[in-house]
């Protein structure tokens, strides 16, 4: 960890200065890539109004509006939701030792989904805050699912078994929903739920959201020395001192909180949880206390980036910003799957 | 040399024949059910063409394309699963896990791409051009499954397969949104299996593949025991193993892909089917590859049948029924294996 050492040492171990830069880049990228994504999309705006609009907000000016109530609210909630789904995938990946642990992978998308479909058809009226509660304790349900199911069979919860059961259940919880949906004739309602990605956020729920991700990254942070070490081996974790059961509990936990609050937000959009935390591990090294950081700040900058794509490749028309994530994240995927499955 | 059949093929036969009867009645079944219920004497009449004007018309021209093509399509999708199973050597193979629909929901797009209508004479293509995506996924899938020193990897290829279909995924709904609200309504209700072919033109475009790539998978069912013994054994007992192995992966892209071309994206059945084949006659393909077909039509039809009847007056896609029944058989089978 750069931040204990003395000044004499971090002198000595370019290692130090590196990662220092690596971090003030990737800084300063994810405000060069939300400053561009807040000026570019369907109405064109100077630079010199997006820094009034964000540093002195005056409501009378029509670009400042758009700034302030559209772009805003907007980019700032593509960019916690990055990071929370990069960071809950990088603690996935820690804690169970599975390179391909990801919540849209592993079907966390699916519970909230389903129980967002069975609102629409019994409680049409419900608040918004509310169906996103439940869509929250929908993502939280599969997740405890997919996990009991891993761990009851004999050999344990290995990377493949977890990855493979993940995407039945993911397949499956899809059938039913699309069952339910076609039956109450609900497609159209549900597809602008989930298709609806980070254009339907606004300022009062980014109240809620920002403050409940922003804490969970923090935790998860703290969280990171105990997940290096897990990450070692159950043996030698145990043997280190750590409390594996509650650490990973408290894991887990942090991962569906951060999973689960922002696909009920955004909509299902998968990979973001798989590529970031490998991209931050070839960057970083392997411990865990860096990676997490790295992945929020790298998930941002990835989701920030995609919602720019989604509205600017096509205007006025939007694409759905998990298109544009699959398109980098499948290839990963696959490269990430063949080494993997040549180490089984 | 002829020899007494052996214990192995009366059982088999006596098994084929409980479900030949079991697939007539589930037939008559869903002949019966919808929203005007012909009685199954009627049904028998107006075959032999006494059957007074409605029900000639309910069931000639709704009830029979429908239900055939749910038959010829069960029958494709069992049947590919279970060369898919042998040449894989894996309980888990399936050609919608592996990535095969998603790559036949991708040459469906095109075709509605670029030709517009579903219902004309060139609907008679559709099946090619499933075929044509599937093609390319099984390509990739091969292509990446692939370890040089070690052939297909049966764990990698299910990784493999579900990222080809989450990519082939992205790509079709990209496609799709890019159309217009009804093809991508059209697309999503595809994906989820329902049985949208309902016309004579569906049933003859399915019929050829199901009618040619059945009986020959049939008679490769000893190069498919030769092959899930393993390829050194195949290779000692004098398989050609990568030409034969092409040829059968071919077959069961054609069977699968032509079969959810008109009958929507059906996945598990292609996994279950074949199990219970097997757990009913043993592993011999001869056996167990015909009854592993009857066996995906009678769920075939009894899913469509289930998802008209029960939930009437609306209905619900066969996948959906086939999905909530095979699913969990599916993580029971991953339970299982080590």
């Amino acid at each position: 960890m750069f931040n204990t050492s003395s000044p004499k040492e971090r002198g000595r171990n370019p290692k130090v200065y590196m990662l220092v830069c690596l971090f003030l880049l990737a800084f300063a990228g994810l405000a060069a890539c939300m400053f561009l994504a807040i000026t570019f999309g369907a109405k064109e705006l100077s630079l010199a109004a997006v820094w009034s609009a964000v540093f002195h907000y005056d409501s009378a000016v029509t670009s400042q509006q758009v700034i302030h109530e559209l772009r805003l609210p907007r980019v700032i909630g593509a960019a916690v939701v990055g990071a929370a789904f990069a960071v809950a995938g990088a603690l996935m990946q820690g804690i169970t030792r599975n390179p391909l642990a990801d919540a849209g992978i592993l079907g966390i998308n699916g519970g909230s989904m389903l129980i967002v479909a069975l609102c629409f058809a019994f409680f049409p009226h419900l608040p918004y805050s509310l169906l996103m509660l439940f869509s929250f304790i929908g993502a939280v349900l599969s997740t405890l699912f997919i996990f009991l199911l891993g761990s009851m069979s004999p050999g344990g919860l290995s990377p493949l078994r977890l990855t493979v059961s993940g995407a039945v259940i993911a397949a499956l919880l899809h059938s039913l929903t699309s069952g339910v949906a076609i039956y109450f004739d609900l497609s159209q309602d549900l597809a602008f739920w989930y298709a609806g990605g980070v254009a339907g956020i606004k300022w009062q729920y980014l109240r809620i959201l920002v403050p409940v991700l922003l804490t969970a990254i923090l935790c998860s942070m703290l969280l990171g020395r105990s997940v290096s070490l897990i990450a070692l081996g159950d043996d030698i974790a145990a043997n280190l001192g750590v409390n594996m059961k509650r650490i990973k509990v408290i894991g887990m936990a942090l991962a569906v909180v951060l999973a689960g609050v922002s696909v009920s937000s955004v909509g299902s959009i998968a990979f973001v949880g798989l590529v970031i935390p490998h991209i931050a591990r070839k960057l970083v090294g392997a411990t865990y206390q860096l990676i997490i950081p790295m992945s929020a700040l790298l998930g941002a900058v990835l989701l920030t980036l995609a919602d720019l794509g989604a509205r600017t490749v096509d205007p006025p028309r939007e694409l759905a910003i998990g298109i544009m994530v699959a398109m980098i994240g499948v290839p990963f995927f696959l490269y990430t799957a063949r080494k993997v499955g040549s180490e089984l | 040399m002829k020899k007494a059949m052996s214990p192995d093929a009366r059982r088999a036969s006596g098994v084929f024949t409980l479900f030949v009867l079991i697939s007539i009645a589930a037939i008559l079944i869903s002949l019966n059910t919808g929203t005007l219920p012909i009685p199954p004497l009627k049904v028998i009449q107006t075959f032999f063409g006494y059957g007074d004007f409605t029900s000639t018309t309910v069931l000639f021209d709704y009830r029979l394309p429908r239900i055939l093509i749910t038959m010829l399509a069960g029958i494709g999708l069992g049947i590919s699963g279970s060369i898919l199973q042998g040449l894989s050597r894996n309980p888990l193979a399936d050609p919608g896990i592996l990535g095969l629909h998603a790559g036949a929901a991708f040459g469906l797009i095109v075709y509605v791409t670029y030709f517009h209508s579903l219902n004309e004479k060139a609907s008679l293509f559709i099946p090619l051009f499933t075929f044509g995506g599937g093609v390319a996924a099984a390509f990739f899938i091969v292509l990446l499954a692939h370890d040089k020193f070690k052939g297909i990897m049966p764990i990698r290829l299910i990784l493999v397969g579900i990222a080809i279909s989450a990519g082939f995924g992205a790509v079709t709904l990209f496609l799709s949104l890019r159309l217009n609200e009804d093809t991508y309504l059209f697309a999503s209700r595809w994906l989820v299996g329902n049985v949208w072919g309902r016309d004579w033109i569906h049933v003859v475009s399915l019929l050829p593949w199901i009618f040619i790539l059945g009986p020959y998978a049939w008679l490769q069912s000893k190069t498919l025991n030769v092959l899930s013994l393993g390829d050194s054994v195949a290779t000692g007992l004098g398989a050609a193993v990568q030409k034969r192995r092409l040829l059968l992966l071919g077959t069961a892209v054609g069977l699968s892909c032509a079969s959810v071309s008109v009958a929507g994206s059906i996945g598990f059945l292609g996994l279950v089917a074949p199990h219970l084949a097997r757990r009913l006659v043993g592993p011999m393909y001869q056996y167990f590859l015909p009854l592993s077909g009857l066996i995906g039509l009678v769920i075939l039809v009894l899913a469509d049948t289930i998802g008209r009847a029960v939930f009437a007056p609306n209905s619900i896609p066969a996948g959906v029924v086939v999905a909530a029944i095979g699913a969990p058989y599916f993580l029971y089978l991953l339970a299982r294996t080590k």
